[in-house]
């Protein structure tokens, strides 16, 4: 009961929120507008639930709920990919090269090296302490190869880079908008389809392996589709390092119990309020004063800090 | 059947299971006993497929557990180990209900819930079915995870130390209803125990391991002598005889003499 009337509520609010991102201050030519609005939520709702559904199913592979791809750098790793490609190919390669294939390239890319680096701790669940260190270090490590490699091209070409190394929820990037929907469709409902599924995975290891579950094929198919919800994500909007967090943290808080159902419907909600709630408020109530990357990092930094003070690891 | 052909394990350089030669038949309660670090849980584990076998095989009624499908395994062979890490956060009927996995694919019938329900029945749980698995003490969580295992359905259920964390008499009580399983319902269970007497009162059968291998197989009345417990815990064990169950005074008595030093 409780938990249908939290559902109520958050998509009420998300509603409202979206309500309001198309409506607010709506001026001028009626179509172009509410047209130009609806493409940037479309990336908006996407980036949301891509994020939420990657944190969410992240975390149960990983048996941990402070780690999210981003912390373990999985957005720093697609970016350095993408600064890479333009390393190679050179400005005007990069630039020329179709947008789509881009994109799948370096989602490619990204899958292989998260399973490459990722699975040997996944086999075998990793001490959630270590797999802390080894995010922090791994995330540090993406982040400076990626500057080693920006500061080694061309200014002009790093110009071209630059657009994608900054979170930018106020003009997402709309070219890669339709295959990034479509796989966030195919991904999520996926991933939702095998919600029973992810909730005997969150029992561990060897109580999944217990009641006939493949371990390793499940686990390393979850880890591709987080691999693949995090490219949509990076491409559509760039890096957030703390937005996965602040959601799935909010929605494991709200929901009563911790199945898979639930608590994925709960983080996409509070990731579409967050997000187009948060920019509807900044955009037209506070006139632009922050970009809603800093306000977010800002409060999800604050979540991932109290989360690791009140060591509920789990 | 349980069938155990030459399995040997080497962890880290060390041989934890040296050439286990091992059938266990349909029906009644094996106990496992021996000292910490015999091997005990580390067979269970590999009987579950929870570890990958190195050398030797073992089949459950004939399908050799490398080979066999999880979800087919699953529903032939329970196991509970000794830790099963934090409690998720989920209600008690649910976790129960987790049990019926390999049955239901999570989407519950109706005779899901009604075997479901009789675990609960069966492990005095049906007043904490709705209450999350956090708020739990520690013995009440270790039976919610025994029903879970019961609820299973498998033929054959192995259970790692399943008497952890519970007080007297819950630990009396679940050696009784594992007793009813087997006479019962036909259920094979292997059990691994630390507390000797209670192999004793209700086994068919204890096998003791030690450093790896298999030092005394047989049944209570011909393993609870001083003599083959001191040869597999290296101390003179005391065996009375106490209305005609034997039981071991493994217990520490002031004014006796100090042990020897166990050989290792």
């Amino acid at each position: 009961m409780r938990d249908r009337l939290l559902l109520a509520v958050l998509l009420c609010l998300a509603l409202m929120a979206i309500a309001a991102f198309m409506t607010v201050n709506l001026r001028g030519n009626l179509a172009f507008a509410l047209e130009l609005r609806g493409i940037r939520l479309a990336a908006l709702v996407t980036v949301a639930t891509a994020i939420a559904l990657s944190t969410v199913v992240f975390q149960t592979i990983t048996g941990n709920r402070i780690l999210t791809p981003s912390i373990m750098g999985l957005d720093a790793l697609y970016q350095f990919g993408q600064v890479a490609l333009v390393f190679a190919l050179g400005g005007l390669g990069f630039v020329s090269l179709s947008p789509h294939l881009k994109f799948g390239l370096e989602a490619a890319a990204l899958m292989l090296l998260a399973i490459v680096i990722l699975w040997p701790a996944l086999k075998s669940r990793m001490d959630l302490t270590l797999m802390l260190l080894a995010g922090v270090v791994i995330g540090g490590l993406f982040r400076s190869l990626t500057s080693l490699v920006a500061r080694l091209i061309d200014p002009q070409e790093f110009a071209i880079a630059q657009q994608t190394m900054v979170a930018n929820f106020s003009s997402p990037n709309t070219e890669l908008l339709a295959i990034a929907m479509f796989v966030t469709l195919l991904a999520g409902g996926y991933v939702f389809a095998r919600r029973n599924l992810l909730d005997i995975i969150a029992l561990g290891r060897d109580t999944a392996i217990g009641l006939g579950v493949e371990w390793n094929r499940v686990v390393l198919i979850h880890l591709l589709l987080v691999s693949l919800l995090v490219s949509v994500s990076t491409a559509l909007v760039g890096p957030v390092t703390f937005f996965g967090l602040l959601i799935a943290a909010l929605a494991e808080r709200l929901t009563p119990s911790r199945r898979h159902g639930r608590v994925f419907v709960t983080a996409m909600l509070l990731g579409v309020i967050v997000l187009v709630g948060g920019q509807t408020v900044l955009q037209h109530g506070l006139g632009q004063a922050s970009t809603l990357s800093v306000v977010v990092d800002f409060v999800g930094g604050l979540v991932f800090i109290l989360l690791l003070l009140r060591r509920r690891l789990r | 059947m349980i069938e155990i052909k030459s399995v040997s394990l080497v962890r880290e350089g060390q041989r934890v299971l040296d050439a286990i030669d091992l059938s266990l038949p349909k029906g009644g309660i094996t106990a496992l006993v021996g000292p910490n670090g015999a091997g005990k849980s580390t067979l269970l584990s590999l009987a579950a497929r929870l570890l990958p076998l190195q050398a030797g095989s073992i089949t459950i009624d004939g399908l050799p557990v490398s080979s066999t499908p999880g979800k087919v395994l699953a529903r032939k062979l329970a196991i509970l180990r000794q830790d099963s890490g934090p409690p998720p956060r989920v209600s008690v009927r649910e976790m129960v209900g987790f049990g019926r996995f390999p049955h239901s694919g999570g989407r519950m019938t109706a005779e899901d819930r009604e075997m479901v329900a009789q675990a609960l029945d069966r492990f005095e749980l049906t007043d904490l079915a709705s209450r999350s698995l956090d708020r739990l003490s520690g013995g009440q969580r270790q039976r919610v995870m025994v029903a879970m295992t019961y609820a299973q359905g498998s033929d054959y259920i192995l259970l790692d130390e399943p008497l952890n964390n519970l007080d007297m008499y819950h630990a009396r009580k679940l050696m009784i209803e594992l007793r009813r399983l087997a006479d019962e319902t036909g259920r094979t269970i292997v059990i691994v125990l630390h507390d000797i007497n209670h192999a004793a009162a209700s086994a068919d059968r204890i096998i003791a391991m030690k450093d790896g291998r298999i030092a005394a197989d047989g049944t209570p009345e011909k393993i609870m002598r001083t003599e083959v417990l001191e040869a597999i815990y290296g101390f003179p064990v005391e065996v009375v005889d106490a209305g005609g169950m034997r039981l071991a005074l493994q217990y520490a008595r002031s004014g006796q003499p100090r042990d020897q030093a166990r050989p290792s």
